[in-house]
C-alpha cells in the first residue's frame, strides 16, 4: 500500500490550515456562504437536511487498518458511532459540526487519509477495482497508475474549478467491478501485441438526470502519456463547456453535443500540446509508486481445502469468496447489507472488528466497493472460517454479494435535501420481502439499485431493476427500470411505465422477479432474461 | 471597493484594454480583454505586440480563464496577464500557477489573507505555467 513521504504528508497538513483559515473567514463574515460552499465542497463538507456531512477520501478503495480504526475513532468522537460507504468506495460521517470539520481533517490527516476534493466541481477521488492486486483474472495492479493520478490531479491549478463534477475509474481485469463506463473518465489497462502497458480510454459517462455511458475515445493509449491525455480532456471540456445550466455542465453532455468524433479529435489535438510540454510524470516516479503496490509475502505450498462441513459457513463461502491469484488464498468479501439494515453503514465497533481481521489475516489491507460492502483481499484458504465466526460475531457476515437483498440505496429522503422520495425503507421493504435465503440463492444474481431522486446517487440506471423517487404532486412516487448493468456488459435501466407508491413499488418488483422466474432458461440471471426476452413480458406482468 | 495585486516589476501599462472584436479589427492596439467563453487562441498571431491581456472572471466559479491563461503562456506571451472580476482569495494560488500576474478583485481582499493564502503550499504536485518545480522531480532530482 502506498506510504506518504514528507512531501504528501506536508501537503494534507497544509490542506487542514487551509481549510481552518477557510471556516475562521466563513465564521467571521468575511466570506458568505456563496463564497464558502465551493471551498467546503472541495474538502468533502456537503451541507445535508439535518446537519453537515463529511465525505472522506479513501483513494481507488484501498485503506489499512490503522486508517480504519481512525475513521473509526472519528465516527465516535464525532459523529454517532458510525459511518456510512459510499457507492464510490469513500466513507460518509452524517452529523458533523461545521466548527469541528477542521479537526477531524487534522485527525484524518496523522494517517494519510484526506477528504480532498471528493466533492465540489473538481477532479474526484478515484475509484478502481477492489479487487485490485488480488484478482485472478488482472492484468495488473491498477493501483500504482490511480494513485500516479490522484498526485497529478490534487490541486491541478487549471481544473480546480471545473464545470463540473470529474470522475475517474481505473481497473485491469475484463471483469468490471468499478461501474467502469459510468464515469466521466474510465481507463482500462490493457498491453498491446508488444507487450507494452497502455489505457483503453473511455470518455463522458455519467449518471444523473442525463445518463450516458462513456464511449471509447482511444484504443490504446501508451500508458506513460496518460496524464497529457487527461489534462487533454480536462482542456477540452473547460473551455466548451456550457457554463449557464449547472444540469449541462457535465462532460458527457458536451461530448454528446460536439459528437464523438469531433470530441476526439479536439481531444488529441490538445494531446499534442500538453505532450510537448513534458507534463508526464517519469518512469521513475512510477517506479516509486508501483514499488509500494508489490504483492504481499504469499506463503506457499497453502492448502486449496476449505472445511465446508458447517452449512452456514459453506453458504458465506459459496457467496462471498472470490478466486485470488495466490495459491491458497482466497479474497473475502464482507456484506454491508444486513436484512433490515442501512446498505453501507457500518458502526465504530464493527470498523474495528474488521480494522482487526484485516491485520491479522489480510496482510493489513482491505478494500471498499462501490456496491457498497467492503473486502479482505488476501485471506489464506485455511483462516477463512476463522474470519467468518468473527464476522458472524460481528453481524457483518450476510451471504448476499450479488443477489436481490445486496440492494445500493443512496440516503433519500431521510438525509438528503435534493430527495423527492425515501430510498432506504424501500430497500429494506425489498430485503424483507426477499430475506429467505432458498429464495435468494434460487432467483441468483440481481442488482437492484435505489437513487432518491433524479441525481442518480444510488445509480438506479445501472441497477438489472433500478427505482427512482420522483415527487408526484406532493406524495413519494418510485419508478421502476429494468435492465441497466453496471458491469463489462454495461447498459442503461429503461423505465417500464407509471409509478407506485412505496407498497406499490415493492409489489412491482416482486412482480418483475417472479416473471422472471417463470420465463428463465437455465443458467440465465435476470438480466440475461430481460435481454432475451425484452421488457414486455416483464411490463405485462407488473401492470397486468 | 475593490482591490488589485501585481507580480510583476515592469511599469503597469496604462492603454486601455479593448474588447476581442476591436482588437482584431485595429491593427495597433496593445492591450486587449478576452470574455469568459472567448478564445483566447485567436490572440496568438499578435502575442509580440500585445502588453496587457485581461481575463474576466464573471463569477468566480467560471474557471474557463484558467485554460485561457495557460494557452497564451504556452504560446509564449510575455506581457501583463491579469484576472479581473470575480476573484476571491482562495482562486488566486492557481491563478499564478496558470500565468497570471496581475489580479484585479471586485473585493477588497485583505493582502494578509491573500499572502498566506500565496504560501501556504510549498510545493506542487504537477507542471503548470509557472517555474514551481513539481513534487516527482524533487524526488528524483
Ligand atoms: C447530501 C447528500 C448528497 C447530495 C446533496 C448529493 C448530490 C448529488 C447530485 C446533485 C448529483 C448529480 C450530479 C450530476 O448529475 O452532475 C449526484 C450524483 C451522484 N452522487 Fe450524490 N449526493 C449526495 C449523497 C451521495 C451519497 C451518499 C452517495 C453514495 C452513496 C452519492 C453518490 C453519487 C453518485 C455515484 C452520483 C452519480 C454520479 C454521476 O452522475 O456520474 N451521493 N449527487
Ligand atoms: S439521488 Fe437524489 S435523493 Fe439520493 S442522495 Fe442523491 S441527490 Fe439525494
Amino acid at each position: 500500500m502506498y506510504k506518504y513521504d514528507q512531501y504528501d504528508q506536508a501537503m494534507v497538513d497544509a490542506r487542514v490550515e487551509e481549510f481552518r483559515d477557510q471556516t475562521r473567514r466563513r465564521i467571521a463574515g468575511d466570506m458568505n456562504d456563496d463564497q464558502f460552499k465551493p471551498l467546503r465542497l472541495k474538502n468533502g463538507l456537503y451541507l445535508q437536511l439535518h446537519a453537515y456531512m463529511l465525505r472522506v477520501a479513501i483513494p481507488y478503495g484501498t485503506l489499512n487498518s490503522q486508517q480504519m480504526r481512525k475513521l473509526a475513532d472519528i465516527a465516535r468522537k464525532y459523529d454517532r458511532g458510525y459511518g456510512h460507504f459510499t457507492t464510490r468506495q469513500n466513507l460518509q460521517y452524517n452529523w458533523i459540526k461545521l466548527e469541528e470539520a477542521p479537526d477531524i481533517l487534522a485527525e484524518l490527516a496523522t494517517v494519510e487519509m484526506h477528504a480532498i476534493q471528493t466533492s465540489g466541481e473538481s477532479i474526484r477521488n478515484i475509484s478502481a477495482d477492489q479487487y485490485a492486486g488480488a484478482a485472478a483474472d488482472e492484468i495488473c495492479d491498477p493501483r500504482p497508475w490511480a494513485e500516479l493520478l490522484r498526485q497529478a490531479t490534487t490541486f491541478h491549478p487549471e481544473f480546480s474549478y471545473l464545470p463540473r463534477k470529474f470522475k475517474i475509474a481505473v481497473i485491469s481485469a475484463k471483469t468490471d467491478r468499478a461501474a467502469l463506463r459510468w464515469h466521466d473518465c474510465a481507463l482500462r489497462i490493457v498491453r498491446n501485441e508488444a507487450g507494452e502497458e497502455g489505457f483503453e480510454v473511455y470518455a463522458g459517462g455519467g449518471m444523473g438526470r442525463t445518463p450516458f455511458i462513456a464511449y471509447p475515445i482511444r484504443d490504446f493509449l501508451p500508458a506513460k502519456q496518460i496524464f497529457s491525455y487527461l489534462q487533454a480532456i480536462l482542456r477540452v471540456w473547460n473551455l466548451h463547456a456550457r457554463r449557464d445550466n449547472i444540469h449541462k455542465q457535465r462532460m458527457k453532455i458536451l461530448v454528446h453535443e460536439l459528437g464523438e468524433e469531433e470530441f476526439r479529435r479536439q481531444v488529441e489535438e490538445e494531446f499534442q500540446n500538453f505532450l510537448a510540454l513534458g507534463t508526464d510524470f517519469p518512469q521513475a516516479e512510477y517506479d516509486r509508486i508501483a514499488a509500494y503496490f508489490t504483492p504481499p509475502p504469499f506463503e506457499t505450498g497453502l492448502s486449496e481445502e476449505i472445511d465446508r462441513s458447517d452449512p452456514d459457513f459453506a453458504l458465506w463461502v459459496d457467496r462471498q469468496v472470490a478466486p485470488h491469484k495466490a495459491p491458497g488464498y482466497a479474497i473475502a468479501n464482507i456484506s454491508l447489507k444486513p436484512i433490515g439494515g442501512i446498505g453501507g453503514d457500518i458502526t465504530a465497533d464493527q470498523m474495528d472488528v474488521v480494522a482487526d481481521l484485516a491485520e491479522r489475516y489480510s496482510f493489513d489491507d482491505l478494500r471498499a466497493t462501490h456496491v457498497q460492502n467492503l473486502v479482505l483481499p488476501h485471506v489464506r484458504k485455511a483462516d477463512l472460517y476463522t474470519v467468518w465466526q468473527v464476522l458472524r460475531e460481528a453481524g457483518l457476515a450476510d451471504a448476499n454479494l450479488d443477489l436481490v437483498t445486496d440492494v445500493i440505496a443512496c440516503p433519500g429522503l431521510d438525509y438528503c435535501s435534493l430527495a423527492n422520495a425515501r430510498s432506504i425503507p424501500v430497500a429494506q421493504e425489498i430485503q424483507r420481502r426477499f430475506a429467505d435465503m432458498d429464495r435468494q440463492l434460487d432467483i441468483g444474481e440481481l442488482k437492484i439499485k435505489i437513487s432518491g431522486c433524479i441525481n442518480a446517487c444510488g445509480h438506479h440506471h445501472a441497477g438489472h431493476i433500478g427505482i427512482l423517487g420522483v415527487d408526484r404532486k406532493g406524495t413519494e412516487n418510485y419508478q421502476l427500470l429494468l435492465g441497466g448493468s453496471g458491469a463489462e456488459d454495461t447498459s442503461q435501466a429503461k423505465i417500464t411505465g407509471p409509478g407506485f407508491d412505496e407498497a406499490g413499488i415493492v409489489d412491482a418488483v416482486e412482480r418483475t422477479v417472479e416473471r422472471y422466474r417463470d420465463l428463465r432458461e437455465p443458467g440465465e440471471r435476470f438480466l440475461d432474461t430481460y435481454r432475451r426476452v425484452g421488457l414486455d413480458p416483464f411490463k405485462e406482468a407488473i401492470y397486468g | 471597493m475593490g482591490s488589485s495585486f501585481r507580480f510583476r516589476d515592469d511599469t503597469p501599462h496604462e492603454e486601455p484594454a479593448v474588447t476581442l472584436d476591436a482588437f482584431l479589427e485595429q491593427e495597433d492596439a496593445t492591450a486587449v480583454r478576452l470574455e469568459a467563453g472567448e478564445d483566447a487562441r485567436q490572440l496568438i498571431p499578435y502575442l509580440d505586440r500585445l502588453q496587457l491581456i485581461e481575463i474576466s472572471f464573471p463569477r468566480f466559479r467560471d474557471g474557463r480563464g484558467f485554460s485561457s491563461a495557460r494557452v497564451l503562456r504556452e504560446a509564449g506571451y510575455k506581457g501583463e496577464l491579469r484576472a479581473e472580476g470575480d476573484v476571491l482569495i482562495d482562486l488566486i494560488f492557481f491563478m499564478r500557477r496558470c500565468g497570471f500576474d496581475s489580479i484585479v478583485s471586485e473585493h477588497s481582499l485583505n493582502p494578509v489573507d491573500v499572502d498566506a493564502a500565496l504560501n501556504r503550499y510549498h510545493h506542487v504536485y504537477q507542471n503548470a505555467t509557472d517555474n514551481a518545480v513539481p513534487i516527482w522531480k524533487l524526488r528524483h532530482g
